[in-house]
C-alpha cells in the first residue's frame, strides 16, 4: 500500500500533480478556459526540472492531437488537454489516433460548445468524442480526477486505445477539495517506465519498420474496423483488470458504476461527472420522505457498461436520466440513449424519462433533482403525461 | 461592388454600440475602437450595412462594442466567416477585428489564402503580443525570452514577421500602426477600409495586464514612420519587403543600432496595390457563363455525347 498525504487542490491542480507523477514524454498544449491553468501548473514542474517532459505550445488543438499522435507513434508516453470548442476542432484527429491505435491520455476539462460562446461546464464536448473508439472516463472531484489519470495510463496502452479523462470545468477544475496523493514511487512503479517496446509498432524501432494510417482500399478498410471493434470490446477486461491494480495500491476500488442506495429503489437517478453529489443528496432528501428511490453515476462512459446498468435497473420501476448535453434529435439526451439500450439487455421494463440539466455552467440544485424524480414518478404512475421522452429541467420559458 | 454609403457623415460615437467594453483599464484595444468610429465615419459608411467579424480572444470581442452587424464566430474563423459575408453581400464593408493569437496561430491557415485570394476584407489584428484571455501565454508574435504561464523561464521561440508573410502572401494592403496614436490608427484603418480588396493593419496593442515588456512606456519614442520619416513608397514592393524584413530587428538588442529603423518600431504603409478582388473575378465568370436567354438548348447540348 503506498504512503498518502492529504492536500487542498483544485481539480487542475490535482491533474497536474498526476501528471508530475506519471512524468509523461510529451505533452501538447494549447490554451483554452477552463484546461489552460492545468497546463499552466504542469508547465512549472517542467521549467523547473521536476519532470523529464518535453512540453510544446502548439498553435491550435487540431495541431495538439496531430502532435500526440506522431509522439504516441514514435513510442513516447504523451499527453494533451482540452474543453469544449478545443475538444470540437481535434476530433478529426480523435478518430485518426483510435484507428492508428496508439495510446494517448487526453484529459476534458468539460466545457459547453459554440454558440452562443460559453467558457462553463457542460458534457456537449465529451459526447462528440462518444462514437471515436476512444475510451472515457468521467470524474465527479479532484480526487476521481487524479486517480483516473494514473489509471488512464495503465489502460491505455494495455488496450492501445487512446483514453479520455474528463472532469468539469469550473466546477471541479477549479474548486478546491482535499485530495489524497499517493507517493510519487509509487504512482511511477504503478504506471511502468515509458520504454518504447511497451506498444507493439513503435516508429523508432528500426528493426521492425512500420507506417501508421496508410490507405485501405473497399476490400479492406472494414476488416481494419472490425479489428478495431472487437478489440474495443476487450477495453472492459482490461479496465477492470486496471480497476484492480489501482485498489491494491490506493486501497480505493472503483467500478464501471457507483451505485447508490439502489438496493431496494423503485425510482433511479443516473449522472454522470460532478453533479452526482447533489444527486445523492436529494436521493437522501428524498428517502427521509419514505421515497424508494436511488441513484447511479456513470463512470466508465466508453465503452459503454451495458451488462452493469442492466443489473442495477433490473428491479427498477422507472428511471430518469439526467443529460449535461442535448441531442436535439427529438429522442432525447446522449446517456438517455445509452441508457434505454442498456435496458434491452434486461427483462425489466422501467419507465424511462430524461432530463436536460446544467447547460452552459448553470447551478444544479437538489431541488432540482428531487423535482426529476417526482415528475418521473407521476408520469409512471400515470397521473401526468408527456409528449417527449426528453424536457428540460432548469429552463426560464 | 460599391459599399453602401450614406449620404452625410455620422458623427464617430453613431457607430458605438450601448454595450460597455469589459476589457481592462488602459487596454489598447480602445484606440481601436475608437479609430474605427472615426474611419467609419468619414468613409461615410452605413451602420446598417457594415459587418464585424470576429473569432476568440479579448480583442475579438471588440464586434460588440460597435452599432453594426456582428458575427463572434469559433477560434480563427474569422476570416472564412467574413469570406461567407463577402460571397453573400458583396455591397457590405466586411472588416474583421482579432487578435494575434486568433489570427496567428489556430487561424492561421486562412491568413494567407484570404490575402491571396484578395478578399475586399479590412483585417484588423490587435497584436498585443500573447494571449490575453486565457491569462498570459506566449503567441507566435510573442517576443523570445517573453515569460507565459506556460514558459515560465521565457519563450525559446522566434517571434513571428507578420508583416513580411503579409506582403508574401499577396495581400494588396499591408500597414502597421499603433493603438497609442489615435491619429495614425484611423488614418490607417480608413486607408484600409477605402482600399479595395484584402486590407491587413496589424496594431501594435499593449496589455497593460500581462504584458509587462510591450507597454505604452516602451512604445514612447521608439516608433518610426516608414511614410513620412523615410519616404516610403507603398508602390514599391522590392522597398516594402525589405523594410518589412527589418520589422521585428527592435526585438534583439544586438539589431539597436540596425538600418533603417535603429532599434525603433515601424508604422505606416508598407504596401499597397490595385488588383482586382476575388468577389470581381467571381461577378466576372458569371457574366461570362451565363446563358444570353433563358433555358440552354438542351438538344444541341445532348447532341455533343451522341455517337
Amino acid at each position: 500500500m503506498a504512503q498518502t498525504k492529504v492536500i487542498a487542490l483544485t481539480g487542475n491542480q490535482a491533474a497536474a500533480e498526476a501528471m508530475r507523477q506519471i512524468n509523461f514524454d510529451i505533452a501538447a498544449v494549447y490554451p483554452i478556459s477552463p484546461q489552460t491553468e492545468l497546463m499552466g501548473f504542469f508547465a512549472e514542474y517542467v521549467a523547473n526540472g521536476e519532470v523529464d517532459t518535453e512540453m510544446i505550445a502548439v498553435d491550435g488543438e487540431h495541431s495538439a492531437m496531430a502532435t500526440c499522435i506522431g509522439a504516441a507513434a514514435a513510442g513516447a508516453r504523451t499527453i494533451t488537454a482540452s474543453a469544449g470548442p478545443g475538444i470540437a476542432y481535434m476530433v478529426e484527429n480523435l478518430y485518426v489516433a483510435s484507428g492508428m491505435r496508439v495510446p494517448i491520455v487526453l484529459l476534458d476539462v468539460n466545457r459547453a460548445l459554440s454558440a452562443p460562446l460559453s467558457i462553463h461546464c457542460d458534457h456537449a464536448d465529451s459526447m462528440l468524442t462518444r462514437d471515436t473508439s476512444w475510451i472515457s472516463i468521467f470524474s465527479e472531484n479532484a480526487q476521481e480526477a487524479y486517480h483516473n489519470i494514473i489509471m488512464a495510463v495503465k489502460i491505455s496502452e494495455k488496450a492501445m486505445f487512446p483514453i479520455i479523462v474528463n472532469y468539469d470545468g469550473y466546477i471541479v477544475s477549479h474548486s478546491i477539495e482535499d485530495v489524497e496523493i499517493l507517493d510519487d514511487e509509487t504512482v511511477r512503479n504503478f504506471v511502468g517506465p515509458s520504454d518504447i517496446h511497451r506498444i507493439p509498432y513503435p516508429l523508432l524501432d528500426t528493426d521492425k519498420p512500420v507506417t501508421y494510417g496508410a490507405t485501405a482500399q473497399p476490400d479492406y478498410y472494414t476488416e481494419c474496423k472490425y479489428q478495431q471493434h472487437v478489440d474495443f470490446l476487450k477495453v472492459y477486461d482490461i479496465v477492470r483488470e486496471v480497476f484492480d491494480e489501482f485498489a491494491e495500491i490506493s486501497g480505493k476500488r472503483y467500478d464501471f458504476i457507483e451505485e447508490y442506495k439502489t438496493e431496494d429503489a423503485e425510482y433511479i437517478g443516473i449522472s454522470m461527472g460532478s453533479s452526482f453529489g447533489t444527486l445523492k443528496d436529494a436521493v437522501d432528501r428524498l428517502r427521509e420522505q419514505g421515497r424508494k428511490v436511488g441513484a447511479i453515476k456513470i463512470r466508465l462512459y466508453r465503452p459503454f457498461p451495458v451488462k452493469e446498468i442492466a443489473q442495477a435497473l433490473s428491479k427498477a420501476k422507472g428511471v430518469v436520466v439526467l443529460d449535461r448535453a442535448d441531442s436535439f434529435d427529438g429522442i432525447g439526451g446522449p446517456l438517455f440513449k445509452d441508457i434505454a439500450t442498456a435496458l434491452l439487455a434486461t427483462e425489466n421494463n422501467p419507465y424511462l424519462h430524461n432530463f436536460i440539466y446544467g447547460l452552459g455552467g448553470r447551478e444544479i440544485h437538489e431541488e432540482e433533482f428531487m423535482r426529476a424524480f417526482d415528475r418521473l414518478e407521476r408520469l409512471e404512475k400515470g397521473i401526468e403525461t408527456r409528449e417527449n421522452f426528453v424536457e428540460y429541467l432548469q429552463v426560464r420559458e | 461592388m460599391e459599399y453602401i454609403r450614406l449620404q452625410e457623415k455620422l458623427p464617430p460615437k453613431e457607430y458605438r454600440s450601448d454595450i460597455e467594453p469589459t476589457w481592462c483599464p488602459g487596454c489598447g484595444d480602445f484606440g481601436v475602437v475608437t479609430a474605427l468610429t472615426k474611419a467609419f465615419s468619414e468613409e461615410k459608411l452605413d451602420p446598417t450595412a457594415i459587418t464585424m467579424t470576429s473569432g476568440i480572444g479579448c480583442s475579438s470581442r471588440l464586434p460588440l462594442w460597435m452599432n453594426a452587424f456582428g458575427v463572434h464566430t469559433a477560434h480563427g474563423r474569422a476570416l472564412p466567416a467574413a469570406v461567407g459575408i463577402r460571397l453573400a453581400k458583396p455591397e457590405t464593408p466586411t472588416i474583421v477585428t482579432a487578435g494575434d493569437g486568433d489570427i496567428f496561430s489556430i487561424g492561421m491557415e486562412h491568413f494567407p489564402h484570404t490575402a491571396r485570394k484578395n478578399f475586399d476584407i479590412t483585417l484588423v489584428v490587435m497584436d498585443n503580443r500573447m494571449y490575453a484571455l486565457t491569462k498570459n501565454q506566449t503567441s507566435p508574435t510573442s517576443r523570445h525570452g517573453y515569460k507565459g504561464s506556460l514558459n515560465p523561464y521565457g519563450n525559446i521561440e522566434d517571434p513571428f514577421n507578420v508583416i513580411k508573410f503579409a506582403i508574401a502572401s499577396g495581400a494588396t494592403f499591408v500597414a502597421q500602426s499603433y493603438s497609442g496614436n489615435p491619429k495614425h490608427l484611423a488614418e490607417t484603418i480608413q486607408a484600409a477600409v477605402e482600399h479595395k480588396g484584402f486590407a491587413f493593419v496589424n496594431v501594435l496593442s499593449p496589455c497593460p495586464t500581462f504584458n509587462k515588456i510591450d507597454t505604452f512606456k516602451y512604445y514612447k519614442g521608439r516608433l518610426i514612420d516608414i511614410n513620412k520619416e523615410l519616404g516610403h513608397d507603398p508602390s514599391d514592393m522590392k522597398a516594402a519587403l525589405e523594410l518589412a524584413s527589418h520589422a521585428l530587428d527592435a526585438d534583439f538588442p544586438e539589431l539597436e543600432d540596425a538600418e533603417p529603423f535603429k532599434g525603433k518600431r515601424p508604422i505606416g504603409i508598407f504596401y499597397k496595390v490595385e488588383k482586382e478582388t476575388f468577389e470581381e473575378r467571381v461577378a466576372n465568370l458569371q457574366e461570362k457563363f451565363r446563358p444570353e436567354s433563358g433555358e440552354p438548348d438542351w438538344d444541341e447540348i445532348l447532341a455533343k455525347y451522341r455517337p
